[in-house]
């Protein structure tokens, strides 16, 4: 693998081919925020709160570190008021539907993003899609999934398969950076699933 | 049909087709395009292949359901050739008079012929009528010529000769020189170079590569792309086989939205053709390239015109864009190069290398070259599909072609470049028609839908509605599209519905700012176009709308009250009687007033109150005047006073 050296804050750093800034980022220690990454999981560029700035051909360009690759020379600035402005967009549009979770009460703090700000909806869900993906990616087993699309896209559980697997698995129950996936699973079971309530083996 | 294994063949199949066919019998050409066939053109080809039968006309004319001329205002058009007389609005009973008068005695039916609205002026000939004078019709003027289900009647005007002149008269790279030097962009809204784009795959070292024809078409209001594809499918094979001959390409796909039937099954009927005569398949016309292509209906996703979405959702998983910041033309389809053109911009491509370069640039401006086809529909006397020269401008188009505002209205704007683009004020309706001049004023090319909008139009309902349409096409995945739009929307509904408050607007743009800026895919990243250009052009009736609580266009129902003028209401009935919320209090020879309570503001009695009185009227921003008392309702008529 060819090494290519770039700038990250100012800061001389190493990485090899075919690595995205956010990796690059994380080897040489410098944090970037991020809810929808996994380090087992295929770059999905959905939260978009790992946004960061590349000077690209004598411009400054947005792009999202967990997807964008990383090029000789290239600079990168993880922080700068546009990007803390989205950030802290982004976060109040989250908080919106899961105020309490505390992945985004963290963020919130050091971005200053307010809580409050747009009206509650308490669906709970950041549609993060790290137990869609877990499942899978990782376990293969596709128990949960998207359904739906815009505004009014959910995750939810296939009986059929939820009833077969997720009993002796629910690994993605820790991924979830709300309540949200929980949630889910106990409606499918307690709708669809009613017999696991009495034999759990 | 026997395949044709050379260019010599294929020109002695061109000359037999052409020797069956004599230039002087009369053809009676019926537009069966969708626009037309929904105003009863499929009746009105019935009727002439039975009258030609009744008068004995079967061997000396012939009749034709062809692909769409564009008018559609003015269905079923038809041309009879070959003195290509043009007759409009066309029914069945009609018939029997055009095929005894026209086709028998050689003369004109006056009243079927177009009519200047204004002079009253007639005009015998398609090039006659302004709608189609002012065109430049390259690709769309062979529509009305062809049987779209007739491969012959495309090998008739020289179909496939572009591609047999690419196999065997020139190398890819000659082929990729002149589409570069053409400087064909992208006709399906990004407007990136089309010869770039290809370079791009043809340079990429993988072996397998893959062409696509975007034909998931899904702008409101527009259907450009349904129109070539429907009218003249082996036009956008032909460029797609040149395309992927040019690449390096193997095999092709026609992503076309199912919503398009008409289309899906002449593209079908079309590659079948094509394969049974050699142009697809194995060494095609004995050239040794092989060239196949499969049809994928699209599940009806407004975001899988989106480049990345489209190529997901044919490998057959949910149709949701992927990040990307290595481009399609490298790693697209399957990991693999891939080249994806829309309809047009294939189109365009046998047009180039028959005619060249040098002769496709001599239309359009420095940056857009050629011509582009744009539907022009809403508040506009001529709908329909238009196909002008790059570098027009706004005001002929919408003026000399679309024949301006009906109902003696004032323009407002025109919104170009479909949900993502933007709307363009009347001030600067000189603007010329090209990609960077439609950006640069906040709007853009897209696929050119052209919906014109007049003095009734309300700029924040428009953005509201494209707004309402996206959300809706949004897949959902990334935050500041989804959530983004969630909250625009809910800021637009409140200002349309007089509960919009101070600093709305400035969370509008910062809300915009972040979707463009941080969106994944196109979808979101334009989807504030629509909202930013009428804050643009058109701030004054935010303000208005959250201020003032008044609608200055008298559109928003929320922000509007209707009111009998007690002077000018002539106790008709009319709007009495029609009002379906039972609201009108009145009576014979007694004063309407409406009861505000229970008017639910359809606008029933402004529009059935006659002109002459013109009662009814719209009130926004000012209390609704009380109503007169009782006793003053009372109408005393002069002729019953004698």
């Amino acid at each position: 693998m060819r090494e290519i050296l770039l700038q990250i804050d100012g800061k001389k750093v190493k990485a090899r081919e075919g690595m995205t800034v956010l990796e690059a980022a994380r080897s040489a220690g410098i944090s970037i925020p991020t809810l929808c990454h996994h380090e087992k999981l295929e770059p999905y560029g959905g939260c978009r709160i790992c946004i960061v700035e590349v000077e690209v051909r004598g411009g400054t360009q947005i792009v999202v570190s967990c997807v964008y690759p990383v090029e000789q020379n290239l600079v990168v600035r993880t922080r700068s008021e546009k990007i803390d402005r989205i950030r802290k967009m982004i976060l109040e549009l989250l908080l919106a539907h899961a105020p309490d979770a505390f992945a985004l009460q963290d963020l919130a703090k050091e971005y200053g993003a307010d809580k409050d700000r747009f009206e509650k909806e308490a669906s709970f869900c950041i549609h993060c899609g790290l137990c869609v993906r877990y499942c899978a990616e990782v376990k293969k087993k596709n128990a949960v999934g998207f359904v739906d699309r815009g505004t009014r896209r959910e995750i939810s559980f296939i009986p059929e398969i939820a009833s077969r697997e997720c009993w002796n698995c629910k690994e993605c129950f820790p991924l979830c950076p709300t309540e949200a996936l929980q949630a889910a699973f106990v409606l499918t079971q307690a709708l669809f699933l009613p017999h696991l309530h009495s034999n759990p083996s | 049909m026997p395949r044709i294994n050379s260019p010599e063949e294929l020109e002695k199949v061109r000359q037999e087709i052409l020797s069956r066919r004599d230039p002087s019998k009369p053809c009676i050409s019926i537009c069966a395009g969708a626009g037309c066939l929904a105003s009863g053109a499929g009746e009105v080809i019935a009727a002439f292949k039975a009258e030609i039968e009744k008068q004995g006309l079967t061997t000396e004319v012939n009749t034709k359901g062809t692909g769409c001329p564009g008018f559609c205002e003015r269905g079923p058009v038809l041309v009879i050739y070959p003195e290509e007389i043009c007759y409009l609005q066309v029914k069945p009973e009609d018939v029997p008079e055009i095929v005894s008068q026209t086709i028998k005695e050689k003369k004109v039916v006056d009243r079927l012929l177009y009519a200047d609205p204004t002079t009253g002026e007639k005009a015998t000939h398609e090039s006659d009528i302004p709608f189609y004078k002012n065109q430049e019709r390259n690709i769309l003027g062979s529509n009305i010529k062809i049987d779209p289900k007739s491969i012959e009647d495309y090998l008739a005007i020289d179909g496939y000769s572009a591609l047999s002149k690419v196999l065997f008269l020139m190398t890819s790279e000659q082929v990729l020189e002149e589409v570069k030097k053409s400087n064909l962009r992208g006709r399906g809204g990004g407007g990136f170079p089309a010869g770039r784009k290809w370079e791009g795959s043809r340079n990429a070292p993988d072996p397998i590569k893959y062409v696509i024809v975007n034909a998931d078409e899904g702008d409101p209001g527009a259907f450009m792309d349904r129109a070539l594809l429907e009218g003249n499918p082996h036009s956008i094979l032909e460029g797609l086989i040149i395309g992927a001959y040019t690449i390096g390409s193997h095999e092709g796909y026609v992503y076309v939205r199912q919503e398009y039937p008409l289309a899906v099954e002449n593209v079908n009927i079309a590659i079948r053709q094509a394969e049974e005569y050699g142009f697809l398949g194995r060494n095609i016309l004995g050239s040794g390239f092989d060239f196949t292509v499969k049809v994928h209906q699209g599940a009806g996703a407004f975001v899988c015109g989106e480049s990345t979405a489209l190529m997901t959702a044919l490998e057959g998983r949910a149709g949701e864009p992927r990040p990307k910041y290595v481009r399609s033309n490298i790693v697209g389809l399957w990991g693999k190069p891939t080249v994806l053109n829309n309809v047009e911009t294939w189109a365009n491509v046998p047009l180039i290398i028959n005619k060249g370069a040098d002769w496709f640039t001599q239309f359009g401006t420095e940056g857009s070259k050629g011509t582009k086809i744009f539907s022009l529909v809403g508040k506009i006397t001529n709908t329909g599909l238009v196909e002008v020269s790059m570098g027009i401008t706004l005001k002929d188009i919408i003026y000399k072609i679309g024949g301006g505002i009906p109902g003696g209205k004032r323009f407002k704007a025109v919104q170009t470049g479909g949900p993502s683009g933007g709307c363009i004020p009347e001030k600067l309706l000189d603007l010329k028609v090209g990609y960077d001049e439609l950006t640069k004023a906040g709007s853009m090319m897209g696929s050119g839908g052209m919906i014109v909008m007049d003095e009734d139009t309300c700029m924040v309902d428009v953005a509201r509605y494209f707004l309402n349409f996206l959300i809706d096409e949004s897949c959902g995945k990334c935050t500041p599209c989804r959530e983004g739009m969630r909250q625009m929307l809910k800021i637009l509904n409140n200002i349309a519905e007089g509960k919009g408050r101070e600093g709305d607007i400035e969370l509008l743009e910062e809300l915009a700012e972040v979707a463009v800026d941080a969106s994944l895919c196109a979808l979101g990243k334009s989807a504030p176009n629509p909202l930013l250009s009428t804050l643009r052009y058109f701030r004054d009736e935010y303000e208005a709308h959250i201020k003032e609580k008044r609608c200055p266009a008298l559109s928003c129902k929320e922000l509007i009250a209707y009111h009998i003028d007690p002077d000018k209401c002539q106790a008709c009935m009319i709007c009495l009687k029609q009002c379906p919320a039972e609201a009108v209090i009145g009576g014979k020879n007694r004063i309407h007033v409406i009861d505000q309570e229970k008017c639910t503001k359809c606008g029933t009695c402004f529009e059935v109150c006659p002109p002459r009185f013109g009662a009814v009227q719209k009130i926004s921003g000012e209390p609704v005047p009380a109503p007169i008392p009782e006793d003053a309702r009372t109408i005393v008529r002069k002729s019953k006073e004698k």
